[in-house]
């Protein structure tokens, strides 16, 4: 297990360091000049120019400059906003644990129903039931997750006034945050109906965010199950008189588990790119709508951090899956 | 000339044209396939002959008809069959001109992602050592990125519009189309067809490309159908946040943008372009199904 983690690491380095030679060339690469850019100081002096430019770096030359800015990183430094002059780190951790707590929400959605729809599917295939579930879940791995909010939004919201259409909580409710995920915090306020009322904000960014991992969670799990179901020793464990559910569920289950954990694993990334629409459609205040406003304010130093603070976070959740995909297959390891 | 002689070797060519039936055997056992593949054809001719479909200019806007419902609604008016948006233009050609964007999006965003991805795969998997480490590397670092979060810095970069957001998005898709060319030339170059080529005497790039590549083609020809729908999702996803086409280009993300505000009222707005993103997409999807089903021997129903 330590060669193999070992091995998944050596891999990792690399990768990290041109994902940080990209973050560091971007503000490079954008037209204009990059210390105007990155100081937001449209009009200046030469000497105030060269006065920034020499407090920023610019005047050495690039390759000490990208060993300055990786070890910034190394440091726990991504750059400072331009708009709000705070640093880039400080923002991302204030807003990270509402993006996990989303995500988190959106995957055990996609996960509770995926994987028993994916089953009954496979034990009835061919049936209506499987039919109905797998058509179902073609529209969904098909949708346009930014329609499907503001639809969503048109109609539990608007026109039926279930829920609410944006934020995370009423702004009732106030109470500083203590572990920053909403649910934990509003329980911990002690204040009636704060619950209630963060539940009811996450419900509709929940769905949307969920709906196309629910899809692949659930075509996944029927082909990985139909694949299993026809092994030799699943036939074995039927003719010894098991029950179906015995069967299903515990024989068939753990071996079909293994390529739906990958894509499972693998979802992390494709939840990242939705939190940036669902995140945007219900002003939801995470990363990914903090990277939008960034581009669409022009923010480029937190552009430039967010980008290499988000790919550093998906680096990390591939290695565990990696891990964990080790553990419950040990053919792997080797 | 040439093209005739080409065809007629084509249809005289027995295996080839047992391959075809053989193809189109199993991919129209798959209804929802097939379907989509009808859709889809309706789609490519709504396309080409969007000119002479529409009923109004796209981007004409009529100041007596603004937020006019759809005709079957009160208020509805006949000349506009699908009501209007908020400066009055027609809905329904804006909906029938948007195929053209989207389609085009679609072939130009595969074709670059494909070729570009295959060569270097076909490359990585053929010569391996440090050439493969370094292509997969870069391929590595590209995917480290959610992909929607890429395309869209890309796109800071470039400057938005609809082809800056094209090139991005095939940038984005193109580490898939190496993996799979790499792993299929690795399992293909041990073969002995082409060891007997080589030994024949063939080069390096007949061996890549003639020899080896068009056994390659299924995983690619399905991963082609998925970037297909995915792409013209992607790009409506940019147009929706401001970073793809710009406006009054009729592409639907971009009209979905336009319409946000409207999301409480006019429900013709909001709804329309997004079902003309779901229905195209989900019929690439359903025809990629019965592509898979049809190409790939390790999928086919037995």
């Amino acid at each position: 297990m330590l060669r193999f983690l070992l091995g998944r690491l050596a891999v990792l380095i690399p990768t990290f360091v041109g994902v940080s030679i990209i973050a560091f060339s971007f503000i490079r690469l954008l037209p204009g000049d990059p210390v105007a850019l990155l100081s937001g100081e449209r009009v200046m002096s030469p000497e105030r120019h060269a006065e920034i430019s020499a407090q920023l770096g610019f005047d050495r030359p690039i390759v000490i400059q990208y060993l300055d800015y990786l070890w910034g990183v190394v440091r726990g430094d991504f750059g400072t906003s331009i708009v709000t002059k705070r640093p880039v780190v400080d923002q991302f951790f204030e807003l990270f644990p509402a993006t996990v707590e989303l995500s988190l929400c959106a995957i055990i959605f996609a996960v509770v129903l995926g994987i028993p729809a994916g089953m009954i599917a496979a034990i009835k295939r061919g049936s209506f039931a499987d039919q109905a579930m797998m058509g179902t879940a073609l529209v969904g791995f098909s949708m346009p997750i930014f329609w499907w909010g503001l639809l969503l939004i048109m109609l539990v919201s608007g026109m039926l006034g279930w829920t609410p259409v944006s934020g995370r909580i009423s702004l009732m409710y106030y109470f500083p945050p203590v572990t920053g995920f909403m649910l934990i915090d509003s329980l911990l306020s002690g204040q009636a109906g704060a619950f209630k009322s963060a539940v009811s904000h996450l419900i509709l960014p929940t769905i949307v965010l969920g709906t196309i991992p629910l899809a692949v969670i659930a075509r996944q799990t029927r082909s990985a199950m139909l694949e299993v179901l026809s092994e030799d020793y699943v036939r074995t464990a039927r003719a010894k008189g098991l029950s179906t559910f015995r069967v299903v569920g515990v024989h068939a289950l753990r071996n079909a588990m293994i390529p739906v954990v990958t894509t499972v694993g693998l979802q992390v990334g494709v939840m990242l790119a939705g939190a940036i629409l669902t995140e945007t459609i219900f002003s939801w205040p995470g990363i990914g709508k903090w990277m939008v406003d960034s581009v669409s304010r022009r923010d480029y130093a937190v552009i430039q951090g967010g980008l290499l603070m988000i790919a550093a976070v998906i680096m990390l959740v591939n290695l565990a899956v990696d891990l964990l995909y080790g553990l419950i297959n040990p053919r792997i390891r080797h | 000339m040439s093209q005739a002689a080409a065809t007629s070797a084509v249809s005289t060519d027995p295996s080839r044209r047992a391959r075809l039936a053989e193809f189109w055997y199993y991919f129209s056992e798959n209804r929802g396939a097939v379907i989509g593949l009808v859709f889809f054809i309706f789609l490519v001719l709504l396309a080409i002959f969007a000119p002479l479909i529409a009923p109004h200019d796209p981007t004409q806007q009529y100041r007596d008809a603004v937020l006019v419902p759809p005709v079957w609604q009160e208020g509805g008016r006949a000349d506009f069959l699908l009501g209007t948006d908020a400066v009055g233009r027609d809905m329904l050609s804006r909906l029938i001109f948007g195929t053209q964007f989207s389609l085009f999006v679609g072939v130009i965003v595969t074709t670059l992602s494909l070729v570009v991805g295959v060569v270097f795969g076909v490359i990585a998997g053929y010569f391996r050592g440090w050439v493969d480490t370094a292509i997969m590397r870069v391929m590595d670092i590209i995917l480290a990125f959610p992909s929607l979060l890429l395309a869209l810095v890309l796109v800071a970069i470039l400057g938005p519009g609809l082809v800056n957001a094209m090139i991005a998005i095939s940038l984005v898709y193109q580490p898939h189309f190496v993996r799979l060319a790499r792993a299929a030339v690795m399992s293909e170059k041990s073969r002995d067809y082409v060891v007997a080529a080589k030994v024949a005497g063939a080069g390096h790039i007949r061996l890549m490309f003639k020899t080896i590549l068009p056994n390659c083609m299924a995983p690619l020809i399905v991963q082609a159908t998925l970037s297909f729908s995915s792409a013209i999702l992607d790009a409506a996803a940019l147009g929706f946040l401001g970073m793809g086409a710009q406006p009054p280009t009729p592409e639907w993300g971009t009209m979905l943008a336009e319409a946000r505000e409207f999301i409480q009222s006019k429900w013709w707005v909001v709804t329309l372009p997004g079902v003309a993103i779901l229905i195209t997409v989900l019929a690439i999807n359903l025809m990629g199904d019965g592509l898979r089903d049809a190409l790939d021997p390790k999928l086919k129903r037995s």
